[in-house]
């Protein structure tokens, strides 16, 4: 008789699954536009040449040790993250009331996150807050707020399927009825899974809207679009300099290449310095009993890269040759999608930004690329677009219109 | 987001001019009511260490391994392992929900011995984790999700501080069972025994594989066959943690004996590993979380649930330490290096024990320090009171937690007779 004899088999988490069943396809031909990595046009994966350089300036350094980081992680690392999220000029950082939590991953900043909230938000230990997240998001976010406790979360209006855009006047809505005290979690950029943003004009209209009503906002950064730093943080630096406290969870994952090392960053902003010095103080228990302190090698990476002007600018650059092959697949895709005729509008395509598109393909469609085509992507229709090379390009433009004038 | 502290009256600002910002210095904050946390008491003693400018100042405090000038260590093997990574040139793709394969099994096999049956028939999963504070979370989540039987986690009085918030946080409550006995310095067998037998059937018992922490009192073998027996009858469930394998006596095997005993003896244990200080990859978060299961179907479905309960925490783990970790260990030469540094940390620490107390009796002391050479690993119970404790920091600029509990990593030939002098000075 087993204590264990009742547990169930789960589920597999969908995106993981993707990836084994691409990995089991024997087809030559396959494509895998699941998870959310960059490759190189040879589709392979990549390692920043600023990464490999500061590696080795770390294995060779003598001085340094393996020695347990702070709770809160690495000094260096938490200020230089904020500041890239913030801008150096921040006024808020100038006011000594922005902090930080080195974190695993975006999803360990996520999750620090939630758990504090969980505790300290709308009276202590609320569980009944409602957490709006995105319709649709991330799959994940579901996942960390369900179990920091909340048992309300639910989907805010934001990605119009028929006019592949996003539904704004949805969102407002959404933002002008939902209860008092409900958490948001925003995407700064990069929408994930959709690729669509709001513009400027239209975060202001969302930030003029939240102003009005009582709530939080988590805002989920990830730093990988345009190529631009200041750009992807334009709507982060809009809140915070419109008085909003809020906490942004970042992630180095994708824009460092750093993926399986798990560097993420939570940035606080407080009202001031005292506020910011109680939730510290607060982080840190959460941290203790989750992972008592984060791993050091990721960290080092960054902090060194991000501290130094040198460094500094050639990871920029090392950030803009992924942006810019992501960009040049977009056009291209769309490009051979127009020239094929392909039935639609694939203009989405160039228009959303960063790592993820949403094509637009219904499931029976996902279904029949994925079988036939052997090509792999989200049920949802999100596909990374760095998982195209100029040598697949036209087999997937060409199983795109195929699939998308057999199955309706 | 502007509001007043109580909540009950909405401001609509309209038009916001950007140079103004909306703050005005009567909206408070959404954080003006969370309390300041209490300093965490270990980690605390390093912060008022570090404060201190007395030059004979010692940190007797976080467990973490010094050489005898009282520096960090980096193992060798550590060092060249990682110039092997690093001439590999391997992808910083994403690692497996549950963590690197290769350190997943050298992990388990570390624990339970190569040709363990348990291995063999594949009835474990080992999952990677962040150190042993992960592993011990992810258990505590899974126990709470999972587990049929009562609530309440059975820990040793005393034990590792942070045991009990994590287990807390997990949901789940918290017991204990005699363990300690403050007027030996020892190991309260009797008072052990006789709680086990009342703890209800099916509770989870938490059990210190090796040098147990905060204490370094370990059962001896005779004594574990007759806890084995007893948790047995109240049909328990185990959960060991071993932090320290290793790093006790020296000898890997050695301080896995508790371990394997119990999986003879047909306990289907859950155990957490760490690779903090063995490998002395502290930062690095190197850790090991098991269930050993009826069969390796039953095993299956267990991982799953595991893989469910780590993808909201943080995704995946890292790969640096895991990396470091199974190279060491599934390589022959850096493996025999590892074993001769670990057992040469233990003996270092043996050696400072055995010093304190002739140093003590130098000194003049009256009292009885026998235990000071008994316990078991990193750390020492070395009776003092917390007046006691507050004088050394005081007056002596040594640090320890309140409990009176010393990290002999942080003893040396040359402070070894000063922590004498000032222990002297407080307990004559």
């Amino acid at each position: 008789m087993s204590v264990f004899g009742e547990v169930p088999q789960a589920a597999p988490v969908a995106v993981f699954k993707l990836s084994q069943d691409f990995n089991n396809d024997q087809c030559p031909d396959k494509v895998n536009l699941g998870v959310g990595a960059y490759r190189t046009d040879e589709g392979q994966p990549w390692i920043l040449p600023v990464v490999k350089k500061v590696e080795k300036i770390i294995v060779q350094d003598e001085k340094l040790n393996h020695e347990y980081l702070p709770i809160l992680g690495l000094p260096e690392f938490r200020s230089a993250a904020s500041k890239i999220a913030l801008g150096d000029d921040s006024p808020a950082i100038q006011e000594n009331r922005v902090g930080a939590v080195q974190c695993l991953g975006g999803t360990g900043a996520l999750k620090m996150g939630a758990e504090f909230l969980r505790r300290f938000y709308n009276g202590n230990n609320n569980t009944k807050t409602p957490v709006y997240v995105s319709a649709p998001t991330w799959e994940n976010h579901n996942a960390v707020f369900a179990n920091a406790g909340f048992e309300d979360v639910r989907p805010y209006k934001y990605w119009d399927a028929e006019k592949r855009g996003l539904d704004l006047a949805g969102f407002l809505g959404d933002l002008e009825s939902c209860p008092q005290h409900s958490i948001f979690v925003l995407h700064a950029c990069a929408h994930n899974p959709t690729g669509t943003d709001p513009t400027q004009e239209q975060w202001k209209q969302i930030a003029e809207v939240m102003m009005c009503r009582l709530k939080q906002n988590i805002v989920f950064l990830s730093g990988f679009r345009s190529g631009s730093l200041e750009k992807d943080a334009w709507a982060v630096r809009y809140f915070v300099s419109m008085g909003f406290e809020m906490f942004c969870a970042q992630s180095f994952s994708k824009n460092f290449g750093l993926y399986n090392e798990r560097v993420g960053n939570l940035t606080i902003v407080a009202r001031d310095v005292d506020n910011l010095k109680r939730v510290l103080s607060q982080m840190e228990k959460i941290v203790r009993t989750t992972w008592s302190n984060p791993p050091s090698q990721g960290a080092r990476i960054v902090a060194a890269t991000l501290n130094s002007p040198e460094l500094f600018a050639e990871w920029k650059d090392n950030v803009k040759t992924m942006a810019d092959r992501v960009l040049l697949m977009r056009a291209q895709l769309k490009a051979k999608l127009q020239a094929l005729g392909t039935p639609g509008t694939w203009d989405h395509i160039t228009e959303q930004i960063g790592m993820f598109s949403f094509t637009g393909l219904n499931p029976k469609q996902v279904e029949y690329m994925v079988k036939e085509k052997h090509i792999y992507l989200m049920a949802s229709g999100r596909i990374n677009m760095c998982g195209l090379t100029s040598k697949n390009i036209n087999y997937v433009a060409e199983s795109i219109h195929d699939t998308v004038t057999m199955v309706q | 987001m502007a509001l007043l502290k109580s909540n009950k009256v909405l401001y609509c600002l309209g038009n916001i001019s950007p140079s103004l910002g909306v703050l005005s210095s009567r909206h408070s904050s959404w954080w003006g009511g969370v309390q300041m946390g209490p300093p965490d008491p270990i980690l605390g003693v390093t912060e008022a260490f570090k404060k201190d400018t007395n030059p004979k100042k010692m940190n007797l405090g976080v467990g973490a391994y010094r050489d005898d000038q009282g520096k960090p260590f980096v193992l060798s093997c550590v060092r060249k392992a990682e110039a092997l990574i690093a001439a590999k040139q391997v992808d910083k793709e994403y690692l497996p929900i549950g963590g690197l394969g290769e350190f997943n099994k050298a992990c388990a096999q570390l624990a339970f011995g190569a040709d363990n049956e348990v291995l063999k028939s594949g009835r474990n999963i080992t999952v990677q984790t962040i150190s042993g504070t992960g592993s011990l979370r992810i258990g505590a989540n899974f126990l709470s999700r999972f587990h049929g039987g009562p609530r309440d986690v059975y820990l040793p009085k005393p034990s590792w501080g942070n045991h009990t918030p994590i287990f807390r946080d997990a949901g789940m409550q918290l017991k204990s069972y005699r363990y300690y006995d403050p007027s030996t310095c020892g190991f309260d067998f009797k008072g052990a025994l006789d709680d086990i037998s009342k703890i209800p059937e099916k509770s989870v018992i938490l059990l210190h594989a090796c040098a147990h922490n905060p204490t370094g009192v370990d059962p001896r073998p005779e004594q574990w066959k007759e806890i084995a027996e007893i948790v047995k009858q109240r049909q328990l469930l185990v959960f060991f943690d071993m932090a320290y394998q290793g790093f006790a006596s020296g000898d890997i095997d050695r301080d896995a004996w508790a371990v394997r005993y119990f999986l003879e003896q047909g306990h289907n244990i859950l155990l957490s590993q760490s690779f903090a200080k063995n490998m002395g990859l502290y930062g690095e978060r190197v850790g090991g979380f098991t269930v050993v299961c009826n069969d390796a179907e039953e095993a299956k479905r267990v991982e799953s649930q595991l893989k469910i309960l780590i993808r909201p925490i943080y995704s995946n783990p890292p790969m640096n330490g895991a990396r470091i970790a199974a190279t060491i260990l599934n390589t022959p030469e850096l493996h025999s290096v590892w074993l001769e540094e670990v057992h040469g940390m233990a003996n270092r620490i043996i050696k400072m024990r055995e010093q304190l107390v002739a140093g003590l009796k130098k000194e003049g002391s009256s009292h009885n320090w026998n235990h000071v050479i008994d316990q078991i690993g990193m750390f020492c119970f070395t009776g003092l009171k917390p007046e006691q404790v507050e004088r050394l920091s005081k007056e002596f600029s040594v640090y320890m937690t309140k409990d009176g509990r010393i990290s002999m990593a942080g003893v040396t030939s040359g402070n070894v007779a000063y922590l004498a002098e000032g222990i002297h000075a407080v307990t004559k």
